[in-house]
């Protein structure tokens, strides 16, 4: 395999130029996606038999659950990348993500909550997966936190990845233990490895909202970390010359 | 090896008596925590028996938390903490040391002391031992987890309350584990599993902590 691509990651320039190129692909395909699969999901999708129209907020529900979980496995991947390889783009790239899974982890918390409330006649039960997402939500404020704590760039970055790893590492031990604490939750929704229980007219809308929001995670992150990579090398030349060029 | 674990050991433990009420606070600080709730929720022993596993334990969480806030802050200010990075020596296996007499002088005492509470909160007596146990089996892990957010917060100004934010959602199974324990035994099944799994979360801690609050010490020093 052709590693050099992984070399070039260290150049904020060459980030800079590609992910401008990825971009309005990430922001097309999102918005298609996004465009049809809640039109689908909301208005052609059919009822379910037990909850009626309520359960459509699914279509919102788990694609922002899905994005906050594995926004916090690419935080502790960032954070790996950054420690290992001193690769400056992993900073960024760690201190732009947070942000975003606790937005999408709040999402989730929130219409978890709307739509506990005709299903199960409560907005909030301390069931496992809610309780889980929940501290996620808290998992995601301590990186946060710490990294706004931290003045200093360098060990901003390197205190927040280890924090990212050694709360992956305890993130299925926390789990296993909240979901043996409590479960009243209904089972996962999508499983890689078995058929979904539901009929393909519900689960084809949101499998394409799932990837909508992962490119909606995508075009947020690109863009949150070129106006990062912009404000770290303002000083260099190519960053002078490329907002000569904008303005 | 042998030597630098025992010299350390001795050099933690004069420095922990020379200032023994430092020792004391975070006991006094559980021991306080423990009597506010049966002010808070009442006298009445069928309730207190039922939240008693809780508030030891988070109790015993928020005590830990406390005393943890200024591990490394004295050896980081007078510069011992540079030298233990620069010595030749394994950087975790020190703070291994440091972090297991911490353990010794707050966690074990807690371990001790929560009986005496338990009974105060009209816990029966048989299941005082298995207090003490699941206790025994998680406060290290309590104290081990803690000590890596101290290590990333060690040069900050505001640690105390960052600290909390880092370091209590990881605490979480420990809770649980412990609580559950509790409940068990009250009801009369077995705690051999919760037991278990204390003890394997207290080995994981053991091996895999040492190495995270090493790195964050390095992180903390350089800065």
């Amino acid at each position: 395999m052709n590693w050099s691509f992984f070399h070039k990651l260290g150049s904020p320039k060459w980030f800079y130029d590609i992910s401008g190129r990825w971009l309005p692909w990430f922001a097309v395909a999102g918005v298609a996606l996004l465009v049809v699969g809640s039109i689908w999901g909301l208005f052609f999708a059919p009822q379910d038999y037990q909850q009626g129209n309520s359960f459509r907020i699914i279509y919102i529900h788990v694609p922002a659950a899905f994005v906050a979980q594995s926004c916090y496995m690419m935080l502790a991947v960032a954070g790996v990348v950054s420690l290992v390889w001193r690769m400056k783009l992993a900073d960024v790239a760690l201190k732009c993500a947070a942000p975003i899974g606790a937005w999408m982890t709040f999402v989730a918390l929130l219409t978890g909550a709307i739509w506990g409330k005709p299903t199960w006649g409560t907005y909030w039960v301390w069931d496992a997966r809610l309780t889980s997402m929940l501290i996620l939500l808290f998992l995601y404020f301590g990186i946060i936190a710490l990294g706004q704590a931290i003045s200093n760039r360098e060990t901003s970055a390197k205190a927040t990845a280890v924090l990212a790893i050694v709360g992956t590492v305890n993130i299925p031990i926390i789990k296993y233990s909240v979901d043996w604490w409590n479960t009243l939750h209904q089972p996962a929704t999508f499983k890689v490895t078995a058929k979904p229980a539901m009929p393909v007219e519900m689960w084809l809308p949101l499998l394409l909202m799932v990837l909508g929001f992962y490119a909606l995670f995508t075009v947020s992150l690109l863009m949150r970390m070129r106006l990062e990579v912009l404000r770290r090398e303002q000083k260099t030349r190519w960053v002078r010359e490329t907002l000569e060029k904008l303005s | 090896m042998r030597q630098i674990v025992w010299l350390l050991f001795c050099r933690e433990w004069r420095l922990a008596w020379r200032r023994p009420g430092d020792l004391l606070n975070p006991l006094v600080f559980f021991a306080l925590v423990v009597s506010l709730f049966p002010l808070a929720v009442g006298p009445e022993p069928s309730m207190l028996r039922a939240m008693a596993p809780g508030v030891i334990w988070v109790a015993a969480l928020l005590a830990t938390l406390l005393s943890l806030d200024g591990l490394f802050r004295s050896d980081y200010e007078d510069g011992s903490l540079e030298q233990w990075v620069l010595s030749p020596h394994p950087l975790a296996l020190m703070v291994l040391v440091k972090v297991l007499h911490h353990w010794m002088m707050s966690g074990l005492a807690m371990v001790l002391l929560a009986p005496l509470f338990g009974l105060m909160l009209a816990l029966p007596l048989s299941s005082l031992p298995v207090l003490a146990l699941t206790l025994l089996l998680g406060t290290p892990i309590l104290s081990l987890l803690g000590a890596v957010g101290a290590a990333l917060t060690v040069g900050l100004k505001s640690g105390g309350v960052l600290l909390a934010l880092l370091i209590l959602p990881l605490y979480i199974p420990v809770l649980i584990l412990g609580t559950g324990a509790m409940d068990a035994a009250l009801q009369g099944m077995p705690v051999t599993g919760f037991a278990l799994w204390l003890g394997c979360l207290a080995v994981l801690a053991l091996t895999l902590a040492p190495i995270a609050i090493a790195a964050g010490l390095r992180i903390g020093v350089s800065e």
